[in-house]
């Protein structure tokens, strides 16, 4: 049962990459007996799993994943929220307020405008319908400072590391709050501007160089340098 | 009729052809009956009526003066266009012609062009000046499968009894000469074939509801001397190189049929 | 107006531009050129220039033209007024419709639409110079900007043309072939499900040379077909060994 190429070697659709009694993983699939890769990325084994770490792919909402979206549209009786993939969200009032509602225009846009970024979380999403999200538990709701920033999707295990070593370790060093949207959209709320910098150009450095090895000691190198600078600059 | 396919159907279609049989008991590279009536129009030039099975196509020329294309100054022009008129399927509207009758006009003119059918050098009058204008309307009347070959041999037909009027110049202008029509001359007799692929198979001549359930179609348009002049592969499925292959081998068979059906 | 030239094959066997009858043209590929795009690619071929966008997929507009099962592809190629010689229209021709359809038709099978119903995946090719083939060299630059974007593909869609010149059958056809060859058979492959996605032919051949043209076609789609490839990767490959200095 042989297989084409080597762990972490990068594969293009189309690519063979198993042939025999294999099952089909992420970002591949299966036709007579070999899996191919559907998208560009780096190939994973798992026993019999073949799949492909993707370099860049788009987010399809699942029930439960956190997210960041900005209001794009105020319907009647609701918010339409652009994700930044294929789908866009429909918020309802009930899952924004906790009282009962009157659904005209001009409340809603004093409670969420066009352009108010919102973290919220996915409640339902089925081929034939919308996701539905809700912003109505703790920890959720309309975001009025910090800095935004869109990565693709798919790095953004990248981004929280090993048990969470990457992203626990940029916090640190930056002193940064940071909330990863699972579509890719993070915000970053810090004590400082030039703290908040640090802490987006340490995560777009990851979604460039995701693909490579001894990433949490270059992006470690990156911060600390980062931060002895500022504290020169403070101490003159 | 409707415009989508009921799903048994669908199943029942690809079943029978996977046992190597259609709706209508025809042979996977078997034609449908094929009428051909000349000279309909009178007050065309030439013209065709086909009927292909349920398939209704009427062609019409018109010859009239124009200017040549400048890169082709000696040569007259032949300009193919399919009007899908709204009452030949539920689901044609009235318009501009869209991508489909596009491309169906560019299959027809193809297969006529490329095949050298007509000689555009003797349609001219005065090189760079005055050629002639051969217009092929192609009108569908009832979409029932295979409009392409069905289109096909209604213009050729158009063509092979199309009068050219004479004309006369009189101080520098170009008159009709009363009486002085003559037969466009023809030099080739080009067929076009046309499959469907379903499930595996090559299916000749697809009546609608196989084209409501095929992959992809091919056509091949084969001159009076085996050769082939005009491919068009459409849909969005695919085809082997060796079905393509096949099916050339294919297309010359039943070309040579069909022309000898028709007589030409 | 140029001269046209006595013979397209020399008594040495070579074209035009000196090659060989069955020798591609110079072929450069770069992915990712636009960035406002989801996925973009460029391709130059002999002396064609052609940019690909692709946005997608998204929301479907119009609305009625959504499917339920899948997404739907829209294809626009587009040729600019200066990319021949004589200043074309910018108004969309017959040509450029019927080719917007052929290669839409041609992608298709090697996008997995059926994974979002509802939505729309909008692809722009842009013809800055044109120079014979612009249908085949499309093609394959459309499909890096698919696989660009991040959309699930089965397999990358190649296109190369063959065609015969002066009773040879040759691959690869620049303009002046083009024009005065007595066949062009442009075909647009997926190597590893062997799927020819489209064909089309003018001229004149036998079924003998007809077989021949197809086969040195495909033989040139899988050339192209490598340097798709390794397009794809440049991006990553040229990161990793930065990051490994």
């Amino acid at each position: 049962m042989p297989t084409f190429f080597e762990p972490k070697q990068i594969a293009t659709p189309g690519d063979l990459l198993a042939d025999g009694d294999y099952v089909a993983g992420e970002n591949t699939y299966k036709e007579e007996q070999g899996i191919y890769a559907s998208r560009t990325g780096l190939v994973e084994y798992d026993n019999k799993k073949v799949s492909i770490v993707a370099l860049k792919a788009f987010y399809i909402p699942k029930p439960g994943d956190i997210i960041i979206g900005t209001v794009a549209e105020i319907g009647f009786n609701g918010w339409t929220i652009d994700l930044n993939a294929p789908y866009e969200a429909f918020l309802r009032p009930s899952d924004v307020l906790s009282r009962p509602f009157k659904p005209q225009r001009d409340e809603l846009s004093q409670v969420l405008d066009l352009g108010d970024l919102v973290v919220a979380k996915v409640v339902s999403y089925d081929r034939t319908h919308d996701p539905q999200i809700t912003v109505a538990e703790p920890g959720l709701g309309k975001i009025t400072r910090g800095q935004v920033l869109r990565i693709t999707p798919t790095k953004i295990p990248r981004v929280i590391g090993k048990k969470g070593s990457m992203i626990s370790m940029i916090k640190q060093e930056t002193g940064c709050e940071i909330i990863l949207g699972l579509n890719g959209v993070v915000l970053v709320t810090g004590k400082t501007p030039e703290a908040e910098q640090a802490a987006v150009r340490a995560i777009l450095r990851i979604e460039e160089e995701s693909h490579t090895s001894g990433l949490t000691d270059r992006i470690t190198q990156m911060l600390k340098k980062e931060k002895s600078r500022l504290e020169d600059v403070k101490s003159e | 009729m409707a415009l989508v396919i009921a799903k048994i159907k669908h199943r029942q279609i690809v079943q029978l052809v996977e046992d190597g049989k259609r709706l209508d008991g025809r042979e996977l590279t078997e034609y449908r009956n094929v009428k051909v009536e000349q000279g309909i129009i009178e007050r065309a030039e030439g013209s065709a009526r086909v009927r292909l099975g349920k398939t209704d196509v009427v062609v019409g020329t018109k010859v009239e003066l124009g200017e040549p294309f400048a890169d082709t100054p000696g040569e007259g022009v032949l300009t193919v266009n399919v009007e899908l008129v709204p009452l030949a399927s539920p689901g044609y509207e009235a318009g501009p012609p869209d991508e489909n009758s596009i491309e169906l006009a560019r299959i027809v003119d193809r297969g006529i062009r490329e095949s050298k059918m007509i000689d555009t050098e003797k349609l001219c009058l005065e090189p760079g000046k005055k050629v002639y204008v051969v217009f092929v309307d192609v009108y569908v009347l009832n979409q029932g499968g295979n409009l392409i070959d069905a289109s096909a041999i209604a213009a050729v037909s158009a063509l092979m009894n199309t009068m050219v009027p004479g004309y006369e110049v009189e101080d520098g202008e170009f008159r009709v000469k009363p009486g002085s029509s003559s037969q466009l001359p023809v030099k080739q007799h080009p067929v076009t074939v046309t499959c469907a692929k379903i499930g595996d198979k090559l299916v000749v001549d697809p009546q609608l509801e196989e084209e409501q359930v095929m992959d992809a179609r091919l056509s091949m348009a084969v001159d009076d001397d085996d050769k082939i002049c005009a491919i068009q592969k459409g849909g969005s499925g695919y085809f082997s190189p060796e079905q393509v292959i096949e099916f050339a081998g294919l297309a010359v068979r039943k070309a040579k049929e069909m022309r000898k059906k028709l007589d030409w | 107006m140029n001269e046209k030239p006595e013979r397209l094959i020399d008594k040495k066997g070579l074209r035009l531009d000196g090659r060989k009858p069955d020798q591609l043209r110079p072929i450069k590929l770069e992915v990712g050129v636009i960035p406002n795009a989801d996925g973009s690619a460029y391709v130059e071929q002999g002396k064609n220039k052609i940019l690909v966008g692709v946005y997608g997929p998204r929301d479907a507009h119009p609305k009625h033209l959504a499917l339920q099962d899948r997404s739907v592809l829209k294809c626009r190629y587009h040729m600019a007024p200066f990319s021949v010689q004589e200043r074309k229209s910018p108004a969309p021709s017959r040509r450029e419709i019927e080719l917007s359809k052929v290669i839409r038709e041609s992608l298709e099978p090697a996008i997995f639409l059926e994974l979002y119903p509802r939505t729309m995946i909008d692809l722009c090719i842009e013809v800055l110079q044109a120079d014979g083939g612009t249908r085949c060299a499309s093609i394959t630059a459309a499909s890096l900007a698919l696989a660009d974007s991040g959309i699930p593909m089965r397999d990358l869609v190649v296109a190369c043309a063959a065609g015969k010149v002066d009773d040879t059958v040759v691959l690869d056809l620049m303009d002046e072939e083009d024009k005065l060859g007595s066949a062009d058979v442009p075909v647009a492959f997926m190597p590893s499900l062997n799927a020819v996605t489209l064909l089309q032919m003018d001229g004149k051949l036998s079924q003998e040379e007809f077989e021949a043209a197809v086969n040195l076609a495909i033989d040139g789609c899988r050339q192209v077909y490598a340097v798709q490839k390794e397009a794809l990767k440049a991006k990553y490959v040229g990161v990793k060994e930065e990051v490994d200095e």
